[in-house]
């Protein structure tokens, strides 16, 4: 397989946990043993304006950030930020977006991003138990019971 | 503390790490996008870490520390080195018993900063060693060898990083650190240590002797490092740069820099003389290219369009075809806002009507610039809201002076407004002028950081507060007022107009927490109060 790199680029507006399931993600990746990097902007970009985070996973990273359309999979929060970072896809890339889950009764509104972690997975062969212990790991405890609900209907319903 | 071999740290995090594996007694800073984390994450770790007013105390702190022995850590944004370059260019001279890293975080690209300027120029400018990781591995690393740097030519060393080291999170395998323990104490110097003219003149000179004695170390340092590959491209980059280009250009010779200043130029001339082809790929300023050309060394460099902005693999590649078309511009996102329920809101609302010339400041209340309100004419940097404003009143003609106001937050008026108020006092304007101070009890763009006015340390335990309408009436301001616009916008609105029609000088604090850390400080005055019991329980029973 070489040195393939994954690159999972997520998006949404400002407090929609963008950030959080970017740690997620990442940390699946590192508790894997593979390499991976991860990177955002924080500051004055956060105050409810577009947020993004990019996670590259392989065997060795080198840049922290992912050249303009070779973006594997773009996960967005928000409906309305998709279409404005189509560009960072590779051709063939897959948009994960709320609609994939339409239909789907979330547990909370706020657990948007974790059910769309749920459907990123569904699209990686990481195994299951290394995405809850990540999820775990990076959530407060009062939030595990909601979050494990949506990403586990995430997975299946996706 | 549990020791573990592999861990997935950003830039910012795996400073603090090595800060305290490698026994810093003190780290100080003040908050600044994107050096913010280090402190924390360094008192998190048991570290003992204070927020300063601002950077040019928190360096002159740390310079007191290690002129007694001890490693220090200082922190800032590249602004605020501005702030400290007075002590900088000195300390340069009298260099330090113990060690002394200054962290400072440049933003190319500007995320969350009001310039990118590139601070690696300080290095050259004042004197003093400069190292650059490029991913957190040797954020940990070169703080490490910065500390040693700094401990073995007695010099204050910068450890410069930038946005996509200190917030980009990456694998590291932290070494053991651990030094014996070191006890500081005052050994008298004076004429090491006192700067006058007499003094300082062999200052200078043992500064320039010391500088060549690194160079000529950083010729065989393992901070450098060449990497061999083809001969028909070689590549010279330092920071997060060289991460984008060995993407790029995976076939191309390397020299990684890690040590910037003092340059090892035989190192570069041998390089130089074994590739066809010679690049230097950097980020921001043409540094190392102008220095390399400089000493008579023939490499290319970066066309002009890409000084601005970030360097990323993409900007490479065009780099390394000479592709100078234009670049396709980054897609608009939605650009941010002062959040919904801001308290500063109706400030603004009301600057807005009121048709006001407003002079703002550094912080997320800048956002007012934003429609709709569109309410704030200048923003220079930390503290300029209130002396801009002053200026302005000075030679406006007095229909357009009246309408005058700065702006300025609660933590930047700790920073440098105090100043402002001083100038303002002992020069003010035949029209007077009207200062707010938004008070909202944190440091809310950076994220929540404490300050002299909140009462509380960096760690949020109970610290003397500095309360700001004290400060301004002992200072001389003839009138004083403290109100919370969001309860009472009418009142406030009235209270500025009856302002700015007086020819006298007016701080008007308006206060109300932030919204998103009203929580938070809830949570701190409650475990103060727990902690406060607790001990006067304990004294009542010792009685």
């Amino acid at each position: 397989m070489g040195n393939k790199v994954i690159n999972i680029l997520m998006a949404g507006l400002g407090g929609q946990g963008v950030i959080t399931a970017s740690d997620i993600v990442a940390d699946a990746a590192f508790r894997m043993g593979r390499d991976v990097k991860k990177s955002e902007v924080h500051g004055m970009s956060q105050r409810n304006g577009s947020v993004t985070s990019e996670v590259r996973v392989g065997d060795a990273v080198l840049s922290p950030l992912i050249p303009r359309g070779e973006a594997d999979i773009l996960v967005s929060v928000a409906e309305d930020q998709t279409d404005l970072h189509r560009y960072m896809l590779r051709p063939g890339g897959i948009v994960i977006a709320p609609s994939n889950l339409d239909g789907v009764k979330l547990p909370h509104t706020k657990t948007l991003n974790t059910a769309l972690l749920g459907v990123l997975s569904r699209h990686l062969d990481w195994p299951e138990d290394i995405w809850i212990e990540a999820l775990l790991a990076r959530l407060p405890e009062n939030l595990h019971d909601i979050n494990l609900q949506a990403f586990a209907l995430g997975r299946k319903e996706g | 503390m549990k020791y573990s071999d592999r861990l997935f740290l950003s830039g910012n995090e795996a400073i603090a790490l090595a800060a305290r594996n490698a026994g810093v007694a003190l780290g100080t800073g003040y908050p600044g996008t994107p050096s913010t984390q280090i402190l924390e994450e360094f008192a998190r770790l048991g570290g003992k870490a204070q927020w300063a007013p601002n950077e040019k105390a928190a360096l002159e702190v740390a310079v007191g520390a290690a002129y007694a022995g001890a490693s220090a850590i200082v922190t800032m944004k590249h602004v605020g080195l501005n702030v400290a370059a007075d002590p900088l260019f000195t300390v340069a001279y009298t260099g330090v018993s113990g060690a002394l890293v200054i962290v400072c975080a440049d933003d190319p690209g500007m995320h969350s900063s009001q310039n990118e300027q590139d601070s690696r120029n300080y290095a050259v400018a004042a004197g003093v060693p400069m190292l650059e990781p490029s991913d957190s591995q040797e954020a940990y690393d070169f703080f490490a060898a910065a500390l040693d740097l700094s401990r073995k030519w007695q010099t204050p060393v910068l450890l410069r990083v930038t946005t996509r080291i200190c917030h980009s999170k990456t694998i590291v395998r932290p070494k053991w650190l651990f030094p014996e323990p070191i006890t500081p104490h005052f050994e008298r110097d004076i004429r090491g240590r006192v700067m006058i003219p007499g003094y300082a003149r062999p200052a200078h000179r043992r500064l320039r002797k010391k500088l060549a004695d690194i160079a000529e170390w950083g010729e065989s340092c393992d901070l450098n490092r060449r990497e061999e590959g083809s001969r028909a491209l070689g590549i010279i980059a330092s920071g997060v740069t060289y991460q984008h280009a060995r993407e790029a250009a995976p076939d191309a010779s390397f020299l990684k820099l890690g040590l910037t200043y003092p340059l090892p130029f035989g190192l570069i001339r041998e390089f130089a003389s074994s590739c066809d082809r010679v690049m230097v790929l950097e980020e921001g300023d043409p540094y190392l290219a102008d220095a390399i050309r400089a000493n008579g060394l023939k490499v290319e460099a970066k066309p002009p369009q890409f000084r601005f902005g970030e360097m990323n693999v993409d900007r490479v590649r065009r780099i390394l075809v000479g592709d100078q078309s234009e670049e396709p511009p980054p897609p608009a996102g939605k650009p941010p806002e002062l959040c919904k329920a801001c308290p500063y809101r109706p400030v603004y609302s009301v600057l807005h009507r009121l048709d006001c010339i407003v002079t703002g400041d550094i912080g997320c209340y800048t956002l007012g610039v934003m429609p709709p309100y569109e309410a704030i004419d200048t923003c220079l940097c930390m503290g300029a809201g209130i002396t801009v404003g002053l200026g302005l009143r000075h030679v406006l003609p007095p229909d357009q002076a009246r309408r005058v106001v700065s702006i300025i937050g609660d933590s930047t008026f700790m920073h440098t407004g105090l100043t402002g108020i001083e100038e303002m006092v002992y020069n003010p304007p035949p029209t007077g002028h009207v200062v707010i101070v938004l008070d909202n009890g944190t440091t809310a763009m950076t994220g929540q950081q404490e300050h002299p006015g909140t009462g509380r340390t960096l760690s949020h335990e109970r610290a003397p507060r500095i309360v700001i309408e004290e400060v301004v009436a002992a200072l001389g301001v003839k009138n004083v007022h403290v109100i919370d616009p969001s309860r009472d916008s009418a009142g406030f609105e009235r209270l500025l107009t009856e302002s700015l029609s007086k020819s006298e000088t007016t701080v008007i604090v308006a206060r109300h927490i932030c919204i998103l850390a009203a929580g938070n400080i809830s949570e701190y005055e409650k475990a103060i109060a727990q902690c406060e019991a607790v001990r006067s329980a304990d004294l009542a029973e010792a009685r």
